[in-house]
Order: structure tokens, then C-alpha cells, then sequence
């Protein structure tokens, strides 16, 4: 096993700053003064808060720098008291984290639309300066009640240009027009939206008549299971073949599971077309496709194991393969 | 950037002829050994043989628009023969109609159908168990999805004659008007009058996909006038195609005895048989796109309102996609990536329809014969763009 879901990390509060209202930025290090594991845009850490709470929070640093990590954190007053223990740290705190993982990777394209509402920008810089270095077309569409709760907005504009980035603050000029926004689909155009559950259910609605798999988003609702973070290797049963097998972290289960011979019809291999769609036995998925409803996903019953994973917490799914 | 360019390799034969559309693999190879793009003097277009340049074509659809027509004249300019479908369209009105069938064919909704569609299967195969030879298409494939896929659409037993005919028609009009074309539109008006009629709200009944569809409308997402498109849609694209696969299928299976053993043996796989069957004998094999703006694919200047040949059969058998044995049917070949279906913005959005329907067909004559071989020529039908059999006479061992 390359890494397991409860391998910490010891580090260190190198930096906080208030980098917009409610929402501090904090540096980390490891205590060790080692580098982190390489990671790709998109990741998260989890940070254990404290009271045997863990919550994630996406990378929003440059995965070109690994002697520190940036994490970005909205303080949410009516929340279970995560984001309250992480506004309350100091510089030179030791923290307790994990390595970064990956739930919300970013897939080569043409052309990228990224959006974000509020503290859903984390994710996406690291992002906009990946597809920036590829030479990418890109926008950034990022929405906010007001500037000065729109963290990083300042330094991304300056960075990027107002071409790149459209800043809509809701005080100045009303909410994001999602209708015009995604109006048009646009052919190679990835769409990769991190924000609140209203903003991305708003964007996966528009995004239905767009190819099938051309949106991404990222959730931070915890799993029933709650707990440490996925894309930590798990084992998938097999029950009508009678084997169990392991899925690391660089694997789907479909790629796991035709290794050891057992075949799955599949497709696009992408989350896409459906045409994988495998029934679950036991176990609790972390859906990564563009196709299933969340009636389909709050049934609980299939999965499609071209691109979707064990839930955090979840070591072992059952499959009726 | 300098993108180098040459002219298009000029093929002076005919994909529409007769002996092509019979037997269309020979010419398909020529197609491929031409180049990836090859312009066709007989029809005016650009031929797109190569699974990437297919794929490319399929994936970007700003720059190969479907609102010129799926046929070799551009409805843009010269008006088609009926209001253009969710398949002759781009995006905005595209993406209107997309999403109001987003979660109508879901993955859900088409797992209930196992149940419904199962029985008339067991009815049909254990009828024909009981003969030893039967006709593959007039005796099961043409019968089966005609049972159950109308009555999941949710359309009157009135007026399904008109089904095959009209499906008949669209397809045929993907290709040009020869006589092939004003053959399956000598009886047109009254077909479509028929079909358009039945994808009327008060015409559907109250719980299949038509009336789903319908509901959309009273959610405001789409116009009652593009919800007659798509149940029309649904109707013309879901039968023929299923037929033909299904057809196409057992005309594969029938001459690959070992494979039908490796089948019996793990029924499973049916639906791994299927598709692999779909990507050798792909039942839609060709249709246009129109070039929306000059563009270069496979190194060959495309101009703006050229009409593009769309080559899915021979992409389905490019070799350097599936390697020297692309012509074989291999059960143990991983099918997935074929565009027997289409691919991205228009893919088939029938497909897990037709897919259960060819798989529980499949699954039932396994149950039932040992063993079924050809009892005579298959008689290939002679259609512009669909792939496909009138008549596979077949001989089987019951057990």
C-alpha cells in the first residue's frame, strides 16, 4: 500500500493572514522542514481541527512550490466548529494534516470555464495557473456577495488580467448570470465549478445539455461516513467472482478489476455515457460521474467504476461483478 | 503556427451505390487506405474514414455543425423535408431539448424497463427454440424491439405499422435521392402524418417516455412543439437501429460457433457480445456534418459549408485503433470507444435503451440454444446509411 487513509503528517502554522472578511489564508509546513509529496491541481488536505474533528480544505498554493502547502478557510459561524478551530490557529501552531489527495483532478482539454462561488476559488488557482502554463484558453468566472469577501479576487485580476478573470461581486453587479454563462456549449470546453451546493446543483442543471462529461465540481459535503478523506486505496469484493481486489490511488476499479480478468462493459471510460453503471452490494461509493441523478445517487444501489471511488471511510465496496 | 496542408486524395467511387451499400467493408478499406480525409466527386463531400478524425468530427461539434443536416444538402439553405430534429440541431436549440431528456432516459429509469421488456423475449425465443431453423430478422429481430419499445414510449397500438417505414425514411435520407431514397419515401406523407400524430400529448399514455417528455413542457423547459420533436425522435431513431443490431448481432454470432459456446457458458457476457458486434457491423454507418467555418482535419483544408461524410462503420474498423484483426469479431476484445453510438454532444441518447433490449435478447436465446449456425446467404439490406440485414435464415440446436 502506497499510503492509508489515517497517515498523518506533523506540521507546522508557518503563516496566517486575513486574506478577505471571514476568510484566513494559513501556510503550512511539515515539522520534519521535508517537502510535501508532488500533488496536482485540485487536491485537498484534511486538517484534523481538534476534538477528533476532520475537515478538508483545498490546496489554493502553487503545486511548483512543495516546502509549503496554502490552504484557504471560510468561517462558517452556524458550522459544526471546524472552520471556528482553524480561524482561531497561530503562527507556530503544529498542526496535524495528511498528505494532499485528489478528488477533483483536472483532465487534459482544449479549453477550460472555470467558476467559483466564494471560498470555492481554493481549488481552482492552482487551476488557472496549470492551464495558464499549458497555454490553455481559459476564464474564470468568480462570483461573490461582495468584493471584500472574495478572497485572492485582487491578486488573480492583477495576475491574469480582467480578460481571464470576471469578478462579479453581488453588491456591485447582481449575482452570476448562469443562464448567459453557460448558454452555449462550447466544444472541448471542460467546465470545473467549486462553490456552494445552490451555485453547482444552478451550474449542473445549465450543464445537461452540455457533452455529456464536460462538468466538474467539487462538494465539500461530507459523506454519510463523515471521517478521513477518499482516494485512499480501498479494496472492492467481487461477489459473483469470489475476489477481492485492491484499487490504489492511480487506478479506477474498472482498470483494477479487468486486471485481474473480470470484465466490465464500459464506454467512455470517462464518467460519461453510464454504459458502466455496476450494482453495489455494500459499501458506500464517492460518485465522480456526469450521469447519474441523485436519485440514482441517493439510492444508493449502482455506481459507474470508470472513474467513481470508495467513499472516505469506506474500506471495502461489494460489487455485483 | 503554420499548419501544412494538402488537398484531399479525390476517390472517384461511390459509397452509395449498390455494391457498396451491400457490402460495404471492402470499399471502407479503400476509404481508410486513401487517407483520413478523402473528397468524394460523386457526392460532393468530404469523406471521414480515420476513428480520430471520426472522433474529431463527433467531439467538436462547433466546427462540424448538425444543423446543415445529417443528409448531403444543406437544410440551411434549402429546407429539409421535415422540422429538424434534436440530431439536426446545434446548440442553443440543442441544449434546450437535451436537457429536458436529461433524467427522463436516465440510468434509473432505464433499469426499470428490464422488467417489462424480459417476458416477450422469453416468449419469442421459446417459440423459436421449438423449430430448427428460423429467419434471425423477420422471426425475432424485427419483432422484439416493436413489442416493447412503443409501449415504453408510451404510443397507441394504432398506427405502429407506420414505425418501420418512417424510420426507413429518415435514415434513408441521411444519403442522397437515388432511388433507394425515393422508394423509402413513396408512401411518406401518410407515415409521417401517422408518427407525428402519435407523438401528440393526448395520443401518449400517462407513464412512458413520451409523457415524460411531455411533462416537460408544463415544467417550462421546453415548447409543445419540441416536445412533438422529440418523442418523434425517439420513435424514428429507437426502433430501426435497435432492429438492425439486433439483427447484426446474431448475423455475427451465427458465424463465430465458438464464440456462442464461450457465451453459453457465461451468459454474462452477452452484453460484451453485443457490443463488440456493434463496433464490427455498426447498424448506423455514415452521416453528414456541415463544415461551419475553414478548418484542417488530417492535414486536409476543409472550407467553410463543405459537407462531411461521417465514416463511423469504417472508423469502428480502423486498424490503428483496433489493431490488424480489426475486420474479426473478438469476444475478448475490449469494444469500448467504438462510435457505433455517436460520441460527445449528439451521442446517442437511446443508447442504454438499446443496449438493454439487444442484451435481454441475447440472454434469452443463449438459455435456449445450444448452438445456431447460418442455414443459407444472409440477405443484406440495401439502405443508404444503415447496415443491416433483410433476411439471416439460421439453424439451430435446441438446448
Amino acid at each position: 500500500m502506497t499510503a492509508s487513509a489515517g497517515a498523518t503528517i506533523d506540521a507546522v502554522v508557518d503563516q496566517v493572514d486575513i486574506v478577505a472578511d471571514q476568510v484566513v489564508s494559513l501556510v503550512l509546513r511539515r515539522a520534519d522542514g521535508q517537502q510535501f509529496q508532488p500533488w496536482q491541481p485540485g487536491a485537498h488536505i484534511d486538517v484534523h481541527v481538534g476534538d477528533g474533528l476532520v475537515r478538508q480544505y483545498s490546496l489554493c498554493s502553487s503545486p511548483e512550490e512543495l516546502d509549503h502547502l496554502r490552504i484557504g478557510v471560510l468561517h462558517v459561524p452556524d458550522s459544526r466548529g471546524g472552520s471556528k478551530a482553524v480561524h482561531a490557529l497561530l503562527a507556530g501552531t503544529p498542526l496535524t494534516i495528511s498528505e494532499p489527495r485528489n478528488n477533483f483532478p483536472m483532465r487534459e482539454s482544449r479549453r477550460y470555464l472555470f467558476i467559483a462561488g466564494g471560498i470555492g476559488i481554493t481549488p481552482l488557482i492552482p487551476m488557472l495557473e496549470a492551464a495558464e502554463a499549458a497555454g490553455k484558453e481559459w476564464t474564470l468566472i468568480y462570483g461573490g456577495r461582495s468584493r471584500n469577501t472574495m478572497a485572492f479576487a485582487q491578486q488573480l485580476e492583477d495576475r491574469y488580467g480582467p480578460d481571464r478573470i470576471r469578478i462579479i461581486a453581488e453588491d456591485e453587479m447582481g449575482r452570476l448570470n448562469l443562464d448567459q454563462i453557460l448558454a452555449m456549449p462550447r466544444a472541448h470546453m471542460l467546465v470545473y465549478a467549486c462553490g456552494p451546493g445552490g451555485l453547482l446543483g444552478a451550474v449542473e442543471e445549465r450543464c445537461m445539455g452540455w457533452p455529456p462529461g464536460a462538468l466538474h465540481t467539487e462538494r465539500f459535503v461530507a459523506s454519510t461516513l463523515g471521517a478521513a478523506a477518499a482516494n485512499a486505496p480501498f479494496e472492492v469484493e467481487l461477489a459473483r467472482t469470489g475476489t477481492t481486489v485492491t484499487v490504489p490511488n492511480d487506478k479506477t476499479i474498472l482498470e483494477a478489476v479487468e486486471e485481474v480478468g473480470v470484465r466490465v462493459l464500459s464506454s467512455c471510460r470517462g464518467g460519461l455515457c453510464g454504459t458502466c453503471e455496476t450494482q453495489i452490494i455494500s459499501g458506500e461509493p464517492e460518485h465522480r460521474d456526469a450521469v447519474l441523478t441523485q436519485e440514482d445517487r441517493d439510492a444508493g444501489e449502482i455506481m459507474l467504476v470508470c472513474v467513481s471511488r470508495a467513499a472516505a471511510g469506506c474500506p471495502r465496496l461489494v460489487l455485483d461483478l | 503556427m503554420t499548419v501544412i496542408t494538402h488537398d484531399a486524395n479525390v476517390l472517384g467511387e461511390d459509397p452509395f451505390d449498390t455494391a457498396n451499400l451491400l457490402d460495404p467493408y471492402p470499399f471502407l478499406g479503400r476509404l481508410r487506405d486513401a487517407g483520413a480525409v478523402s473528397y468524394l466527386e460523386s457526392t460532393g463531400s468530404y469523406a471521414v474514414a480515420g476513428y480520430q478524425e471520426v472522433y474529431e468530427v463527433l467531439t467538436d461539434f462547433e466546427t462540424y455543425i448538425s444543423s446543415g443536416g445529417l443528409g448531403p444538402r444543406d437544410i440551411r439553405k434549402d429546407s429539409g423535408w421535415r422540422p429538424p430534429s434534436i440530431l439536426e440541431s446545434d446548440p442553443p436549440i440543442h441544449t434546450v431539448m437535451r436537457r429536458a431528456l436529461t433524467g427522463v432516459i436516465s440510468p434509473g429509469t432505464v433499469r426499470a424497463l428490464r422488467e417489462p421488456f424480459t417476458p416477450p423475449a422469453v416468449e419469442l425465443t421459446e417459440q423459436l427454440a421449438l423449430r430448427q431453423r428460423f429467419d434471425a430478422i423477420t422471426d425475432l429481430a424485427e419483432k422484439y424491439p416493436l413489442r416493447v419499445f412503443p409501449d415504453a414510449v408510451g404510443i397507441p397500438d394504432v398506427g405502429r405499422e407506420h414505425l418501420l417505414p418512417y424510420g426507413n425514411m429518415v435514415f434513408n435520407a441521411f444519403g442522397p435521392e437515388n432511388y433507394i431514397f425515393k422508394q423509402a419515401f413513396a408512401q411518406g406523407d401518410e407515415h409521417a402524418a401517422a408518427v407525428m400524430r402519435n407523438c401528440q400529448r393526448e395520443n401518449l399514455d400517462d407513464t412512458g417516455f413520451g409523457a415524460q417528455i411531455w411533462k416537460r413542457v408544463e415544467d417550462g423547459l421546453i415548447s409543445e412543439q419540441q416536445a412533438t420533436l422529440l418523442v418523434r425522435a425517439l420513435l424514428s431513431a429507437g426502433v430501426d437501429t435497435t432492429i438492425f443490431g439486433i439483427g447484426n448481432t446474431l448475423s455475427v454470432l451465427a458465424r463465430y460457433p465458438e464464440a456462442w459456446a464461450q457465451l453459453r457458458g457465461n451468459p454474462k457476457m452477452a452484453k460484451f457480445a453485443v457490443d463488440e458486434a456493434l463496433r464490427l457491423e455498426s447498424p448506423f454507418q455514415k452521416f453528414h456534418r456541415t463544415v461551419a467555418l475553414d478548418t484542417v482535419l488530417g492535414g486536409v483544408h476543409l472550407p467553410a459549408g463543405a459537407k462531411v461524410l461521417v465514416f463511423l462503420g469504417a472508423a469502428n474498423r480502423d486498424p490503428r485503433k483496433w489493431g490488424e484483426n480489426a475486420d474479426d469479431f473478438d469476444l475478448n476484445r475490449n469494444a469500448s470507444g467504438h462510435v457505433a453510438f455517436g460520441m460527445g454532444l449528439h451521442q446517442c441518447v437511446g443508447q442504454p435503451i438499446a443496449r438493454l433490449e439487444m442484451e435481454i435478447v441475447l440472454q434469452q436465446l443463449l438459455q435456449r440454444v445450444a448452438a445456431i449456425e447460418p442455414d443459407g446467404a444472409p440477405v443484406p439490406i440495401l439502405h443508404n446509411v444503415l447496415r443491416g440485414f433483410e433476411s439471416l435464415p439460421v439453424r439451430i440446436t435446441a438446448g
